[in-house]
């Protein structure tokens, strides 16, 4: 072995650089001063200038230079990398266009020679791995937050701001204009974008009209920076917009609105990698945008369908108290089959009717069913004085219609008589009135009749009683007393444990009778499932004061 | 804010006379003390928080002393409403919003509704724009509102540390919508460590700091994908709060069974009484499930060494809470959190004062709005 190697070693360098020659890499041969000693014909093609005896800071870039001094001595780096344990360090840069991978290989003689490695290829695909991720990065957030919410405005704010913080500096979202305004989100550097409505002509910058419109189908355009109006750019933008475009948000079937991308003087134009990812992202943000508009579009709907089926507030009518307590049966819903509503005599003297009913059935439907019979009451309240023959009439109208579901409830005629409060208390099918007296007594008004929209009589029996000052009327419905639930889980609340709450709720007003029992209610079911549940408790005040705390006048008792 | 100091003994004043109001039910003379105030020139948010916040609290302290009845507790609250709704009105309590949009409401099933409403009227005075959706607002609801009328930040109270994790359910989907949740009330502790631990953004103790809070900004959360509700409380894998929380019925029956047999006095109660035991079991086990929810010693700990102060001032001997941790611990053996829970309660109700003399047995409804938590 040992001759071998001298055999190798006595060999004249000529050999040797012959077959560096060959060698498909630039190979330069660089002494322990940094002087080059020798260098094949590829390195001399890539190394301009090149020559033996000149110094290789004269000959390659910088990096490289000081990649061979500490080649060349390892006590210039960091204490502790023992060669043992250092892993080879990787030198890497650029020379000319292309980038090298220096691999050093010293010899015995303490010179270098060091192979360079084309990697140029590789470096841009790492290069473009890496712009993907980030972009793959940006786009799983970006449809994250804008996922996360169904509001317009917050929709258009995060466009804005997400825009500004990967594709430009500045971004504008555009909406199509509600009347006159266009509403608007701008936002600089990724900081939370600030929104605002505009009045402006959108054919004030070119292309603008087309993409809100969303017909003609436009494609994303560049625009001359000096044509955009003063309103579209942000206030905090400093600086001059070099470049800027108009991307079109696609929606779904529907213009979503149109981000508008600025950048300044000093930075780069966008390339065709650029704009393709900035329509990928307009199209998350679109489709968002336009969800979130649906969406406002079908609460609008939904609201204005339902504003006559929700409970009304209840206040003081004509010198009595009213309080009223609903609780659908499902969370999600506001509405549902039980339904409450006083409607005030037309002069003080004139009874109030105050009504509570239970539509058999829960949800949306039943709440169709609530609002028909509600209007129906509301069309008969001049006919109070009966209440058997108000329920004749709402029976008919019911079997009249195509619904098929039948109601129970409680007809109340309410009158203020000095301090006393008089009561004409008709029941329909429906649980019988309480009556909470001062003295602590609950008192279960005996009216009863049959319940109505299924039989084609009806009857009734209207019972008479007079609440005196404090005391408080409970009408309710029957999801009440069969909550089932309770500390063992599976019993009903029941009529006596509702008549024992309300032994304890003597004096007390209205509104806390009926939040009392709602609670206890509540509290028995235990987060189970239970059937709508309306209360309605009617007050005599318990002082003389006439003049109520309503919350819009102040009272005689302040002047 | 207020541009002249009030001697606090005026402030005592009103608090007094709003006290008397209160428990006299007279919602009237209630009113016309908050309004004869604001006309002499208190702001409008001294008196919701230096008077009728006050007067407020005390009821609740009052009840839990049982000086107070749960129909007077309940009229107080009623009045306070009333009183609040009045100062609305009056022209001190009037403001245009200018400055952002928050939403105030209380978690599911949560009845107490007077601290939400009072930061919702210190908002409303210092310029903001405020959605008050109440008292137990259903999550759906919550999260629709959001979506329908969106909000820089949602206040959401929870007093009774039993709603915990309702609260937890609520700050999460919240948060999924983007929106920072600002959390407040007894029930997230003195301190506000169970809001942090639900994932809270923030936490503030009163309406004033929560007011500054507001007005200083709370950053938006990160929406972190597929974050979990579990992720904030690893603990949960174990499913003890699923097992117990489910088998609650069973236990309380068991539990009633058991001290059936050991007491003959318990043996003799009327349905009534039975019916209230059940319902005070009922109630331990709940806090037990909170507590094995948050995993948290002082939860439980601390709600029974209340429950011993509530009994003893109704005359009911605090020891009766022993044999049902004693039952409870021998039915929830197998599970290890349960037990340790079981057992640091047991040693913290030994270690209380023997009380005085009392008529063994009777028992009451703790049902209250106001008194809450161990902390308030």
């Amino acid at each position: 072995m040992a001759r071998q190697k001298e055999q190798i070693a006595s060999r004249p360098q000529l050999a040797t650089t012959e077959l560096w020659a060959s060698a498909p890499y630039p190979v330069i041969l660089v002494d322990r001063t940094g002087t080059v000693v020798d260098l094949n014909p590829a390195a001399a093609s890539l190394l301009e200038g090149a020559a033996r005896g000149s110094t290789l800071s004269e000959t390659v870039p910088p990096w490289l230079t000081r990649a061979h001094q500490e080649t060349t001595d390892p006590a210039g780096r960091s204490a502790g990398d023992g060669p043992a344990s250092a892993p080879r360090p990787v030198f890497r840069g650029r020379i000319g266009t292309q980038t090298f991978v220096a691999h050093p290989a010293p010899n015995p003689g303490g010179d270098v020679a060091w192979w360079l490695v084309d990697d140029t290829d590789r470096r841009l695909v790492e290069e473009e791995l890496a712009t993907e991720r980030e972009r793959t990065a940006f786009l799983a957030e970006a449809s994250n937050v804008l996922l996360a919410s169904l509001n317009t405005d917050r929709c258009m704010q995060i466009t804005a701001q997400l825009a500004s913080q990967y594709l430009a500096e500045a971004a504008v979202v555009i909406l199509p204009a509600a009347g006159r305004q266009m509403p608007l989100a701008h936002a600089v550097g990724g900081r939370t974008a600030v929104r605002g409505t505009v009045a402006a002509d959108p054919a004030q910058v070119p292309g603008l009209s087309e993409a809100l419109q969303g017909f003609p189908p436009v494609p994303s355009r560049w625009i001359d920076p000096g044509a955009l109006p003063g309103w579209l750019l942000p206030e905090d933008f400093t600086g001059t917009v070099g470049s800027a475009a108009v991307v079109p948000l696609p929606g779904l079937g529907v213009p979503a609105g149109v981000l508008v991308l600025l950048r300044g003087t000093g930075s780069t134009e966008f390339d065709e990698s650029e704009e393709g990812f900035a329509r990928l992202f307009a199209a998350r943000a679109g489709a968002a945008l336009s969800a979130a508009r649906l969406y406002a579009e079908q609460s609008d709907i939904t609201r204005t369908l339902m504003r006559d089926l929700l409970p009304p507030r209840l206040d003081r009518v004509n010198g009595v108290e009213f309080a009223g307590g609903y609780q659908p049966a499902s969370a999600r819903d506001r509405v549902g089959g039980d339904f409450y509503d006083v409607h005030p005599g037309s002069t003080p003297e004139d009874a109030s009717l105050a009504v509570l009913g239970d539509v058999c059935g829960k949800g949306l439907d039943a709440a169709v069913l609530t609002g028909k019979i509600r209007n129906t009451l509301q069309a008969l309240t001049p006919m109070a004085g009966d209440h058997e023959r108000m329920l004749r009439l709402l029976n008919g109208a019911l079997l009249n219609s195509h619904h098929t579901r039948f109601a129970t409830l409680v007809l109340a005629s309410v009158r203020r008589e000095e301090s006393r409060v008089r009561l004409r208390l008709t029941s329909a099918g429906h649980p019988a009135p309480l009556v909470i007296r001062n003295d602590g007594s609950v008192e279960e008004i005996d009216t009863r009749g049959t319940l109505v929209g299924a039989l084609p009589r009806v009857e009734a029996r209207t019972v008479e009683t007079d609440l005196r000052p404090g005391e408080t009327c409970l009408l309710y419905t029957d999801g009440v007393t069969e909550a089932r639930g309770g500390p063992l889980g599976d019993e009903l609340f029941g009529e006596e444990r509702l008549m024992r709450a309300l032994e304890e709720c003597a004096g007390m007003p209205g509104t806390a009778v009926v939040e009392r029992v709602q609670m206890l209610a509540s509290q028995w079911l235990h987060d189970g499932r239970h059937d709508d549940m309306a209360l309605l408790a009617i007050t005599a005040p318990p002082t003389t004061h006439l003049s109520a705390v309503d919350g819009h006048t102040r009272g005689r008792y302040t002047a | 804010m207020s541009t002249h100091t009030l001697a606090a003994p005026r402030i005592r004043g009103l608090q007094d006379r709003l006290w008397a109001a209160v428990t006299d039910r007279d919602e009237h003379a209630a009113a016309a003390v908050v309004l004869a105030a604001l006309d002499d020139g208190i702001d409008a948010e001294t008196a919701l928080l230096d008077v009728i916040a006050p007067v407020q609290k005390r009821v609740g302290t009052e009840w839990a002393a049982n000086r107070l009845s749960v129909a007077q507790e309940h009229a107080a609250s009623a009045i306070a409403e009333r009183v609040i709704a009045a100062l609305a009105h009056h022209p001190a309590g009037r403001t245009t919003p200018r400055l952002g949009r928050v939403t105030v409401a209380c978690v599911d099933q949560e009845w107490h509704v007077l601290p939400a409403r009072l930061l919702a009227e210190v908002l409303t005075l210092r310029g903001w724009q405020v959605d008050f959706l109440g008292a137990q607002v259903p999550t759906p609801h919550l999260v629709g509102h959001l979506h329908t009328s969106g909000a820089d930040v949602v206040a959401l109270s929870s007093s009774v540390p039993t709603r915990l994790p309702a609260a937890h359910a609520a700050i999460t989907a919240v948060q999924a919508a983007g929106v920072p949740v600002l959390a407040g009330g007894a029930a997230f502790g003195p301190d506000g460590r169970y809001a942090h631990r639900l994932g809270a953004d923030a936490w503030e103790p009163d309406a004033r700091s929560a007011a500054r809070r507001v007005a200083d900004g709370i950053p938006a959360p990160l929406p972190a994908a597929g974050r979990q509700q579990t992720d904030d409380l690893p603990h949960l894998a174990d499913q003890e709060y699923t097992l117990v929380v489910r088998s609650r019925p069973q236990l309380v029956r068991e539990v009633l069974t058991q001290l059936e047999s050991r007491f003959p006095a318990a043996a003799a109660y009327t349905e009534q009484q039975r019916e209230h035991t059940a319902q005070d079991i009922a109630h331990i086990v709940e806090h037990l499930g909170v507590a094995l929810y948050m995993d948290d010693d002082e939860l439980f700990t601390g709600f029974l060494v209340w429950t011993a102060g509530i009994l003893e001032a109704r005359r009911v001997p605090a020891a009766s809470l022993e044999p049902v941790l004693d039952v409870l611990s021998i039915e929830l053996k197998d599970f290890p959190r349960a037990s340790r829970l079981l057992g640091r309660a047991r040693t913290a109700l030994d270690a209380l004062p023997p009380p005085a003399g009392h008529d063994p047995g009777a028992s009451d409804d703790r049902t209250s709005p106001s008194a809450s938590h161990p902390g308030s």
